[in-house]
């Protein structure tokens, strides 16, 4: 049995533990209200595009001769992953999750032989990536230091993602993100950028009756990068908020651990004290019958 | 029959009322959207959007351009930024264009895209300025 001293220097030092997560916990639920916030605010604008989209988009769909960006540019050969992670730890399987299913999806793509890159979005994916992937990692970019995403970040990696494809470096972009399903739970989703998910021909065979100005194709010019930009947007908001929800329970169950073990700790300890003064008293009784 | 007016950026709603019309920059012209105009779906150029309410502008804001998604009733605006007009910094405005006038000067004339945004670019900033002192 470990001696008093040990035991107590042992209960401090998880009661300290106990405190840092504690509080790494309040300030992630703070943290998660504001980027549940964002998300929230973002989301109008999403929808007018995705709805304007769809309505342009359906008579172009399974024309072959579309927009590059719309219907891809007729290969598959070589698909970029955009895998978007955080750029911080301490938040359960939230990385790690993502980095096994880009794994997985290029363990896939190849199998079929195709080729496969990757775009680092996040610190941690990069990380974790750079280790056996490394040489597939075209393109890395993290907002360490920042305290919220802007759209402008999200213009500029879809900016970059568009200049790639255009060079044809790649035939077919998807984005691997944490879809934020509920505090407890966030999955790792898949959404394809290039070719977009826009309804097929025969899913709406209707023509749209807008007018458009200057002309579908010069619109569409427009649109899809701005969507593009708009879907990354959206997929760095609910990784934000999905990292400060994972990050929230995984030190809620750790304050949790750390107090059973403050509870088995000091049983231990109340134990080898009361053994003590057992045998002190052991030994003055003993004492005294021998006078 | 009032036309209900919402304006969005990538980052928020900006603002969402009923309005009696209201004025977009159109790339192919300024376009007054009143109560039971066409469906349309248009790109925007940098410029003002006017807020009309009973016969006079009671909202002026710069966007540096966009869409819009008109209906007989709805008109949406989807700025790629926005600001109020009274809020131009007039010289950050400027400097805002000397840049994109020596991005637009540097474009490549044979990459469409590229020259296409560059010169939309310097609309843009060049509309900001004037819009800054309408």
């Amino acid at each position: 049995m470990p001696s008093l001293k040990i035991l107590r220097n042992r209960i401090n030092s998880v009661k300290s533990t106990q405190k840092i997560t504690s509080a790494m916990k309040m300030v992630a639920a703070a943290k998660l209200r504001r980027a549940q916030a964002q998300a929230e605010a973002s989301r109008p604008y999403a929808v007018r595009m995705a709805e304007m989209l769809s309505a342009l988009a359906a008579s172009e769909a399974g024309n072959p001769n579309g927009h590059k960006l719309l219907v891809g540019n007729g290969k598959s050969q070589t698909h970029l992953l955009v895998a978007v992670t955080a750029d911080r730890g301490l938040a359960g399987a939230f990385n790690a999750n993502i980095a096994k299913q880009v794994r997985q999806k290029a363990a896939a793509l190849q199998a079929e032989g195709k080729s496969v890159k990757i775009f680092a979005l996040g610190r941690k994916g990069n990380d974790a990536l750079r280790r056996d992937m490394g040489s597939q990692i075209v393109g890395a970019k993290n907002f360490v230091g920042k305290k919220v995403v802007t759209f402008a970040d999200a213009e500029e990696v879809a900016q970059e993602v568009i200049r790639g494809f255009r060079a044809g470096e790649y035939d077919v972009v998807t984005l691997v993100f944490n879809r934020f399903h509920s505090v407890m739970t966030q999955k790792p989703f898949e959404q394809p950028l290039i070719p977009a998910a826009a309804p097929t021909a025969n899913d709406n065979k209707v023509e749209h009756n807008y007018e458009v100005e200057p002309d579908d194709g010069t619109l569409l010019d427009r649109l899809l990068p701005r969507n593009l930009a708009v879907q990354i947007y959206a997929a760095l908001l609910e990784n934000a908020a999905g990292f400060y929800a994972a990050q929230m329970t995984a030190m809620d169950s750790a304050t949790r651990n750390a107090g059973q073990m403050i509870k088995r700790l000091t049983l231990d300890y109340n134990r080898a004290r009361q053994a003590n003064i057992t045998k002190e008293l052991i030994e003055i009784i003993s004492g005294a019958e021998a006078v | 029959m009032p036309v209900a007016l919402e304006i969005v950026s990538p980052e928020r709603l900006l603002l969402s009322r009923d309005v009696d019309m209201v004025v977009v920059p159109g790339t192919d012209g300024d376009l007054g959207i009143l109560p039971g105009h066409a469906m349309l779906v248009t790109s925007l150029r940098g410029g003002l959007v006017d807020i009309y309410e009973g016969n006079r502008v009671t909202d002026r804001f710069f966007v540096t351009g966009g869409f819009a998604e008109v209906t007989e009733s709805r008109c949406s605006v989807l700025a790629d930024e926005i600001i109020r007009q009274a809020d131009i910094d007039v010289s950050e405005a400027q400097a805002k264009l000397l840049e994109a006038k020596a991005a637009f000067d540097a474009a490549d004339v044979h990459d469409a895209d590229a020259y296409r945004e560059a010169s939309d670019k310097l609309i843009s900033a060049q509309a900001m300025v004037d819009s800054a002192t309408v």
